[in-house]
């Protein structure tokens, strides 16, 4: 196991309260949420559904609702909640005095 | 080998029959019914809240057309047999058609007596037995004129109450002393009397009518005493004879009804009569429970079992007037045998009276409150020995066994085989033990899995205090349905506190009524966003982060991320500069996908959400600004082209439309609202089919509104004529900043009319100025806020962030 590359993608302050911004990588989009506790959680930005962007959900909790089909995931496990089943990737990620880092194993590897 | 059953009549009886014949023998019979009304089967108990209004047709239906299909019956609309050949054993219609037959049941129902005086047949005099007489009756209400019911029974009563309620004046003619004097003894017939005269419907007894006058058209109905009482409509309700002639025709024994025996054969083996034309040990039924009864013997029989047998029984009558409470049961006569127990509270409006014999109930007529008739039906049915509780029986249920005035403990302690449900026989066993085998939760499962309530509707609290019995807290029928899983309050409650404890910020509303979330959910957080932009304009900064995402970006998201943008057309006029415009925005960002849309307006589709503010950018330089396609907010005004070029133009239908939608765009409303305005009758703007919508006239600006063309489809309703363009805005605005304050999110105008009722909105926008001027200031000052074009306020950057990814990574840098 090679230790995480972790992927400097801006500072906390970008993304708004209960809300999400995008990271565009080259296997799609990951959606960057922060919740109304200033938590911030990464997951693909892909619906298992339909392949909604999940970043454009409303936020609430630690869950984002998809604004194509309201399936509604945790941003902690990817999972889809209530009576939908499926799940999406969650990214890893830190914050450091504000800043955000996500940790891309496959791409790091690919990009090198 | 399948035999061929073949029934002629399509009313309540035969449905029910053929319903319990599909379930004990599915295949047994190749089904066929004549019906000479070109219809499905539908519930006559319903027609009187048609009349009035508190229900639509389509709301009345029993089986539609999809049921016959699906059990492979061949129904024939509006075929009127006119020949049964009983050695033949086959039966033909007006149009020709002739079916053989193994078996045959007749259900011909019932006509309407005509009482035979001079003039009776002329244009304008109806019975009223069926939907074209309601739809007869509504065409003449429309002409608000005077109407005289004859009849004072159960349906003239509630005929005359449709009508009155449809703005006739209307006067009921009774030939005997006291109302319903059948079922009612004098004492409740005069409180119904009074009752039906607070209404505004004039009531005359001991009438006898001697002639009904006109030329050709009713002018008046004549009474015995010479009294002329003018009437552009009369209904005839006196009663109903058997339809019995199709079977006296081909030589079936028949009496007053079709003779049959108690397992519903008539004197011919193959045919069986069941229903209103059915005579039953010397009695005929006009009530819906014998006749659904002789339904189940009939099936029975059908189906092979011979052991069936109908049986009398004492139906309880109820009327079904709105507002006016009435229970009458069993015999009611004065007698030297019989002691009677009466109760009167005049204060109240309530009297009842228990008529008894040798300590037994035999009759009862309650008024005013009726609820406890299941109970005493019950005592009645099973002649139960009252000497016991004699001095309180009349007190009811609850004062019996000490037990405190708690209506579930009356309900609790009914017994298991108790009626319920007296239209359809459903006894209190039958729906505590399907609730439980079935796991039913909602009164509408109840009702499609036992019958009980889904006919005249007047057991419903009953069957809704059996269904929290049996579910104990999971069900309760006066709770509301709560917004979301976040709060037990339902939105209307919400809505009331919000302004009662004037709360102002998202946060205040979920601390102040405790919601058992941190921050919301998706779907109570839009809601309290827009009750808030609503109820203080001036104060709430809009909460963005709560606002689906097609409101945040104001474009609609497409199925592949992609948005459509749709710019304003005012009134859908547009010209050459507008559309090159478009057109050079669809080159320069190379959009897939240009589309005319319903409202009047062109749709870009297909549009990167990081292009949106250049493509607003380019469109506002050409004066656009967006259309708001997005929006629980008003959308569209539709037009025709109005007296400016049609040659039928009443009035500039156009100029209107482009009036209102400047006014009102950038205003939110609890769901999205499609306006019309057509400048004549021929209505082009489809206005009739809108949210809001004007019909041009001569004489001024027709106004319509709750109208539906999605999911549900519904002409709209007339609010009312204004004469000038000026009171044609005020009123769509008051009408429409009232369905901003009360409708409930997400709720379409339709829907929350509905709840409301028509005649409450008419109330307060048309006939109270006050209230509708005070509407019209609060939409006027709610405006001041909303009306800031969003596409521009992009284009300056507001909200930037949201169309820029916050990073690129990943990507092979070399590549630069």
């Amino acid at each position: 196991m090679s230790e995480m590359d972790w992927i400097a993608i801006g500072t906390l302050d970008d993304i708004p309260v209960r809300g999400a911004r995008c990271v565009t990588t080259p296997q799609g989009k990951i959606g960057v949420f922060r919740t109304a506790e200033d938590q911030v959680f990464a997951i693909e930005d892909h619906c298992p559904h339909k392949g909604g962007p999940l970043s454009q959900g409303i936020v609430h909790g630690a869950a984002v609702t998809c604004p194509l089909h309201n399936w509604v995931f945790s941003l902690e496990t990817g999972r889809a909640q209530g009576a939908d089943e499926g799940s999406v990737r969650t990214i890893p990620l830190k914050v450091e005095e504000g800043r955000l880092f996500i940790a891309l194993d496959v791409l790091a590897s690919k990009a090198a | 080998m399948t035999e061929r059953l073949v029934i002629i009549g399509n009313g309540m009886a035969p449905g029910r029959m053929l319903e319990h014949l599909l379930e004990a023998a599915p295949d047994r019979y190749q089904v066929t019914i004549f019906n000479a009304e070109p219809r499905v089967n539908y519930d006559r108990i319903m027609l009187s809240p048609v009349l009035s209004g508190e229900k639509g047709y389509e709301e009345i239906i029993i089986h539609g057309d999809g049921w016959y299909i699906k059990h492979g019956i061949m129904l024939y609309k509006g075929h009127r047999i006119v020949a049964i050949d009983r050695a033949a054993k086959t039966v033909t219609s007006d149009h020709g058609v002739t079916e053989p037959y193994d078996k045959l049941v007749i259900a011909t129902g019932s006509v309407p007596f005509i009482i035979p005086v001079p003039g009776n047949d002329m244009a304008g005099v109806l019975s009223y037995r069926d939907l074209d007489d309601v739809n007869s009756m509504l065409l003449a209400a429309q002409s608000r004129a005077k109407a005289v019911v004859i009849g004072g029974g159960l349906l003239g009563l509630e005929a005359a109450a449709g009508l009155q309620s449809r703005g006739m004046d209307v006067t009921v003619l009774h030939v005997m002393s006291t109302l319903m004097e059948r079922q009612l003894d004098p004492a409740a017939g005069y409180l119904l009397q009074k009752a039906v005269e607070a209404r505004g419907i004039k009531v005359i007894t001991k009438a006898n009518t001697k002639a009904i006058v006109g030329n050709g058209k009713v002018e008046g109905v004549e009474l015995a005493d010479g009294t002329i009482i003018a009437a552009n409509l009369v209904v005839m309700a006196v009663g109903i004879r058997p339809n019995a002639a199709i079977a006296r025709d081909a030589g079936i024994e028949t009496n007053r009804g079709i003779v049959v025996d108690h397992g519903m054969s008539t004197s011919d083996p193959d045919v069986m009569a069941l229903g209103e034309c059915a005579e039953v040990g010397g009695q005929v039924y006009g009530l819906v429970a014998p006749l659904y009864e002789m339904a189940r013997v009939a099936a029975s029989h059908l189906a092979g079992e011979e052991g069936a047998r109908f049986v009398h029984s004492d139906t309880p009558t109820k009327l079904k007037v709105t507002g006016i409470d009435l229970y009458s049961l069993g015999d009611f006569a004065d007698g030297d045998d019989r002691e009677e127990i009466v109760l009167r509270d005049a204060a109240a409006g309530i009297y009842k009276r228990l008529v008894l014999k040798d300590n037994r109930l035999i009759g009862t007529v309650l008024y005013g409150e009726t609820g406890d008739g299941a109970w005493f039906n019950d005592l009645k049915k099973k002649q139960t020995d009252i000497s016991e509780m004699r001095d309180t029986l009349i007190f009811g249920q609850a004062y019996q066994g000490g037990s405190p005035l708690d209506p579930m403990a009356a309900v609790a302690a009914l017994a298991d085989d108790a009626e319920i449900c007296g239209c359809n026989g459903v006894c209190k066993g039958k729906i505590t033990g399907t609730i439980t085998s079935k796991g039913l939760t909602s009164l509408d499962d109840v009702r499609a899995h036992t019958k009980a309530s889904a006919s005249c509707g007047s057991c419903t609290g009953l069957v809704e205090q059996l269904m929290s019995l049996t579910l104990g807290d999971s069900y309760n029928p006066t709770a509301v349905q709560p917004m979301c899983k976040c709060t037990d309050f339902g939105h209307d409650d919400v809505r009331r506190l919000i302004k009662a404890k004037g709360l102002k910020t998202i946060p205040e509303v979920m601390q102040e009524l405790q919601w058992k979330t941190s921050c919301g959910c998706a779907k109570c957080r839009p809601a309290l966003n827009y009750y808030l932009v609503c109820d203080w304009p001036d104060e709430y900064a809009d909460d963005y982060q709560s606002r689906f995402i097609n409101e945040r970006v104001h474009a609609n998201i497409q199925k592949d991320g992609t948005y459509s943008v749709v710019p304003r057309m005012w009134g859908g006029v547009t010209n050459a500069n507008e559309l090159r415009a478009i057109a050079d925005v669809v080159d320069k960002f190379e959009i897939p996908l240009v589309k005319v849309t319903g409202g009047q307006r062109i749709d870009m589709l297909g549009i990167r959400k990081e292009d949106l503010p250049a493509v607003w950018s380019d469109l506002g330089k050409a004066g656009f600004v967006s259309g708001h396609a997005y929006a629980k907010g008003l959308r569209t005004v539709k037009t025709c082209v109005g007296s400016d070029w049609c040659r039928f133009g009443t009035q500039d239908s156009t100029g209107l439309g482009i009036r209102i939608e400047k006014f009102m765009w950038g205003s939110w409303t609890p769901a999205k609202l499609k306006m019309a305005v057509s400048g004549c009758p021929r209505n082009c703007a489809e206005a009739t089919c809108k949210d809001v919508g004007v019909i041009c006239v001569d004489s001024g600006f027709e106004i319509h509104f709750a109208g539906a063309a999605g999911l549900d489809i519904k002409g709209t309703e007339v609010l009312g004529l204004v004469k000038s363009e000026d009171e044609a805005l005020e009123v769509i605005i008051a009408l429409t900043q009232m369905y901003r304050e009360q409708g409930r999110y997400l709720e379409r105008i339709y829907k929350w009319a509905k709840r409301v009722g028509v005649a409450e909105i008419k109330r307060q926008i048309l006939d109270d100025a006050d209230k509708r001027t005070a509407y019209y200031d609060r939409f006027v000052f709610s405006q001041k806020f909303a009306q800031v074009d969003p596409w521009s306020e992009r284009v300056s950057g507001k909200d930037k962030h949201e169309f820029r990814p916050m990073a690129s990574v990943g990507f092979a840098e070399a590549a630069e």
